[in-house]
């Protein structure tokens, strides 16, 4: 990718920058507590929570761990844990 | 001084009058501002024209010198021509704004009435407050009287949009002693600056139809880059600084200097370097030390962002000493302008000595008598070349200490 000047970019270009690799908490689903409301892809600052089949899919490569989802489900089916590597 | 192409006249005008009629010339779409002294003048000339249905423009007037900057960058980055102009704790209020407008490459033109900082308070002259901006990535261009600020405000768009530069122009000016002269001016025609100064083609813009993001975000595999790219965009503007002066010079028939001007200097021993009003009197200064058979000669500094450290190394390398005024002080260090210069210099065997000066901080008057007591000690280092030569801070009043 080239840089554009003055780092002006057009539409998707922050998907340039992974900011997965600034989490220190990882949002973790327990499926079989999803209740499907989609509280979690409404309220996700970054779009990385979507549906997939029942339940939701997290995209770890962008996910900061801000733990917005896990804060507004109202089932529990969110919990945050350590990140470690 | 030439002032008869294409309807060009002479009027004797105040400064920020030339200055406001340039700019009302290069046909600005926004023009935003807070008034603060000694710039007020510049702004309500503007702000008049634009009230008499002389400028097509728009006039915002706003709650402080950050709005007025966040103003003009939003105005440049939906594709229009935009201009500002402040002094000192202005300049300062605008920073944050100002760094942001140079790193978003947004080429906004500002005129800068240099005055000093608080504290304590003064609305006296001095170089301070532009200087504490030379780092942002915003091109600097000093100024010696009306007539300069009046063709360096209308150069200053050309260059600042120049797709190859594309970075804000700061024309800085001394407050009173330019600002609030009154002087013959050459005030440019609309067809000349129309004919000089094409209409603005922003590279990007914002637009609904093709949305696009500002102030976007880069961590640290990218921020180095687009430093990378700021400061290759002023060293493209190295060139055109001279293109757009050498251009001038072909349509108007002036020439204030491109990067630098000289006085003097073929075959001058001691060279004084300094850069706005104050190389007016030096030039007289120097008239009447060659009428004493001294060979002294000026290097006026133009552009000090981008720094001219090629310009400079080749005229001063037969000279014995380099005296540098600064009319700033890097507190706890040295003038800034001496810093570059010795910079520029360092690992050039055939060097002068540099005598380092501080002067005229807060309006502190600089006569010709100072430029010759400056002459007097740079034949003093001559003579003695001492290894280290401290900064001498010109016309201090010991007595009052």
């Amino acid at each position: 990718m080239k840089l554009t000047i003055g780092a002006v970019c057009g539409p998707g270009g922050s998907r340039t920058n992974r900011t997965g690799a600034w989490r220190s908490l990882r949002p973790r689903l327990k499926a079989e507590a999803c209740n499907g409301c989609s509280l979690c892809s409404l309220f996700c600052p970054d779009g990385c929570v979507f549906p997939e089949g029942e339940v939701f899919s997290i995209d770890y490569t962008y996910c900061k761990g801000c733990g917005i989802c896990a804060k507004e489900c109202p089932s529990g089916a969110i919990e945050m844990v350590p990140e470690e590597k | 001084m030439e002032c008869s192409r294409n309807g060009a006249q002479w009027a004797v005008v105040e400064g920020s009058r030339a200055v406001a009629r340039a700019v009302a010339l290069c046909r600005p779409g926004v023009i935003s501002a807070y008034p603060i002294t000694p710039q007020t003048h510049i702004v309500e000339d503007l702000a008049q024209m634009v009230a008499d249905g002389e400028l097509e423009a728009e006039f915002l007037r706003v709650d402080s010198e950050f709005s007025a900057a966040s103003v003009v960058y939003g105005a440049a980055a939906a594709g229009v021509r935009s201009y500002t102009a402040s002094s000192s704790q202005g300049l300062l209020l605008m920073t944050e704004v100002l760094y942001n407008m140079a790193g978003t490459r947004l080429p906004v033109v500002i005129g800068a009435a240099n005055r000093t900082l608080s504290a304590p308070i003064s609305i006296q002259p001095d170089q301070q407050d532009t200087i504490s901006l030379r780092d942002s990535g915003i091109i600097q261009l000093y100024v010696e009287n009306p007539q300069e600020a009046h063709d360096t405000h209308i150069q200053a768009f050309r260059l600042a949009e120049d797709p190859q530069v594309l970075l804000p122009v700061m024309v800085c000016m001394d407050g009173w002693l330019v600002t609030h002269t009154f002087e013959p001016v050459c005030l440019l025609t609309q067809d000349q600056v129309d004919a000089f100064l094409p209409p603005y083609r922003p590279v990007h813009c914002l637009d609904p139809a093709s949305p696009l993001t500002y102030g976007s975000f880069a961590d640290d595999d990218k921020l180095m880059e687009f430093r990378y790219m700021v400061a290759k965009a002023q060293e493209e503007a190295l060139r055109k600084i001279e293109e757009t002066a050498e251009t001038f010079r072909q349509a108007f028939g002036r020439y204030h200097g491109g990067l630098i001007d000289s006085y003097w200097v073929e075959d001058a021993r001691i060279i004084i370097l300094a850069m706005g009003s104050v190389v007016g009197t030096i030039r007289e200064g120097i008239d009447l030390l060659r009428e004493e058979g001294k060979q002294v000669g000026l290097i006026k500094v133009r552009s000090y962002r981008p720094f001219p450290a090629q310009r400079i190394r080749n005229l001063v390398r037969q000279a014995e000493v380099l005296a540098v005024l600064d009319n700033n002080i890097s507190l706890g260090a040295y003038g800034a302008l001496c810093c570059d210069v010795a910079h520029s210099l360092i690992n050039d065997p055939f060097r002068p000595a540099i005598l380092p000066c501080i002067v005229g901080l807060g309006g502190r008057e600089i006569t010709v008598n100072s430029v010759r007591n400056i002459v007097q000690r740079a034949e003093l280092v001559a003579r003695e070349r001492p290894s280290v030569v401290e900064p001498w801070w010109v016309d201090l009043r010991p007595e009052l200490i």
